[in-house]
């Protein structure tokens, strides 16, 4: 009896500030004055019509968006590849590029940070979103490969023979046999690494300035400023900026978990 | 041959990416002076940290922080437990324990900022439930500034050590349980004296990834909630480091501050490598 009292204790807990935010986002801001808890007293749609006119949401909707797709196809491209050759091919430094690309995973970007903006500076990426880009790009690797590695050792070494005796390359024999098998472990990756790239805030922050170069976190940090006496309004982008990475979990939510107990061995 | 190529875009990625930037850093912390001139100091920048309230502060809130690891361990222990032993509807709660963790950080920061004002719904709905003694100013009081972030990173954590524990759970044979019952050992005991303890490389696992997240990847949270503020009271690393290298341009002091993270992290990256390599835990580069 305790075990469902807790559960559901627990769940509510996890649910109740998402609800909040969105009856706040439903609320006028002299409802949400008056009653910051609660029910809308009449429940409107006109701070997701400001979201989406008055504040550049869409814009930077599609900055992030932009921003994740190239990261997580370039760093899979690159991950992929590194991690053929450490699973399969033979080579000098094959130990240190794994131990190293293990022990990159946990190195904090706000170390990375400042060197890297001198070098945005200097390539004079600095407001556009290919900074981001080719540092998130950068950022990603390390896990993937390591992730993929694992994944590529449970293929069966007989079907990369037989696939050399045919006479395929190391390029065709990645596309046509270890690819198609590795599909859970790509779909994996490229589903946690979309949701990193998403949601970072520190260095899309640091990188993009200008208004509308920004990515929607950076965007939202924005409005916590400006709109400081029109909570329900910041709180509809907020939502806004939610529900993708919240769709997107409803139906990967396997890969997820998949790819966050990879990290811990067994 | 091939192979060399292979690795390449990914050892360039991560030279251009982790290896420069990480050399640059320790050497750019021995210089002070801004982007663009720069002065060799030595040690300098170090001593200036240490004399920096601020930065000593900031140190202090995240090990402040590191607190909230045993409390995250112990509530997604006994939650994984739970939801192990197979409660109506454990994969719906599952669901909603771990959908905070992915969200966005600054987007669920804004709902905690306005969620944790001195008029907000928090302490609204704690005068509604009669427990109005309760209210406190918890981000404008700079003592429990630094605690209510606090309690968003646990909030935000706490389901990723929930999945994390009951995958591991999952794992374990089901024998070991049946001999125990039939031996007359009660829930607890099961649970305390025969699951969990099986549990112990994941709970490591779980430990050192948080600290490292409390000491060095809980930027988003201050940035959004408090602000670092009042008064710096809830500033952290990260955060002394942002202000310092971008907002007030002491580049010198941002690196040093950098290099003591990174020392930080390395240490505990160090321990997470070896647990990884631990007998009990073979396998391989896992």
């Amino acid at each position: 009896m305790w075990r469902q009292v807790l559960l559901i204790a627990v769940t509510i807990a996890a649910l109740a500030p998402l609800s909040f935010m969105l009856l706040t986002s439903l609320k006028t801001p002299q409802d949400y004055a008056e009653h910051p808890l609660g029910l809308p007293s009449s429940p409107t749609l006109s701070n997701y019509v400001s979201a989406l006119t008055e504040v550049p949401t869409l814009r930077w909707a599609v900055n992030s968006l932009a921003v994740t797709v190239v990261a997580v196809l370039v760093s899979s491209t690159i991950a992929a590849l590194a991690a053929y050759a450490v699973a399969f091919g033979r080579f000098r430094g094959r130990s240190i590029v794994l131990s190293s690309a293990i022990g990159f995973i946990m190195v904090p970007p706000v170390v990375l940070l400042l060197p890297m903006f001198v070098v945005m500076v200097n390539l004079h990426l600095v407001n556009r979103l290919w900074s981001v880009m080719l540092f998130y790009s950068c950022l990603l690797v390390p896990f993937a490969m390591f992730f993929l590695v694992n994944f590529f050792q449970s293929v069966p070494r007989e079907l990369i023979e037989a696939s050399v005796m045919d006479g395929a390359g190391p390029l065709r024999t990645l596309r046509s046999v270890v690819l198609p098998l590795s599909r859970p472990a790509l779909v994996t990756i490229a589903v946690v690494n979309a949701v990193w790239a998403w949601n970072e805030l520190l260095v899309a922050l640091v990188f993009l300035q200008d208004e509308s170069q920004r990515t929607l976190m950076a965007g939202l940090t924005l409005l916590q400023g400006r709109y400081v006496s029109n909570q329900p309004l910041v709180l509809s982008v907020a939502v806004l900026s939610i529900v993708p990475v919240a769709v997107f979990y409803l139906f990967t939510q396997r890969s997820f978990v998949r790819g966050l107990t990879a990290g811990m061995g067994k | 041959m091939w192979p060399y190529l292979f690795v390449l875009p990914a050892v360039v990625a991560m030279g251009f990416g982790f290896v420069f930037p990480l050399v640059s850093v320790v050497r750019n912390s021995l210089y002070a002076g801004t982007f663009y001139q720069i002065q060799y100091v030595g040690l300098g920048n170090f001593r200036a940290l240490v004399d920096d309230n601020v930065f000593v502060h900031s140190l202090t809130n995240n090990l402040r922080l590191l607190l909230t690891v045993p409390v995250m361990t112990v509530l997604a222990l006994l939650i994984a437990v739970v939801l192990h032993d197979g409660v109506r509807a454990w994969r719906v709660h599952r669901s909603a324990v771990f959908l905070p963790y992915i969200l966005p950080a600054a987007g669920i920061g804004l709902a905690f900022g306005a969620l944790l004002q001195f008029n907000g719904a928090l302490n609204q709905a704690l005068r509604v439930l009669h427990l109005g003694f309760l209210a406190q100013d918890w981000l404008g009081s700079p003592r429990l500034a630094i605690w209510s972030v606090g309690g968003v990173v646990v909030w935000q954590q706490l389901g990723f050590g929930v999945v994390v524990f009951l995958a591991a759970l999952l794992s374990l044979p089901n024998e070991v349980v049946e001999a125990a019952r039939v031996d007359g050992a009660s829930w607890w005991q099961i649970q305390t004296q025969v699951q969990i303890p099986q549990l112990r490389s994941t709970i490591e696992f779980f430990v050192v990834t948080e600290a490292i997240t409390v000491l060095s990847w809980v930027f988003t949270y201050v940035y959004v909630v408090t602000g670092g503020g009042p008064a710096n009271s809830s500033s952290v690393m990260e955060f002394y480091i942002w202000r310092n290298g971008f907002a007030q341009g002491s580049v010198g002091l941002a690196n040093a501050a950098a290099v003591v993270v990174l020392v930080l992290a390395a240490v505990l990256i160090v321990v997470y490598l070896r647990l990884r390599r631990a007998p009990e835990n073979p396998g391989g580069v896992l």
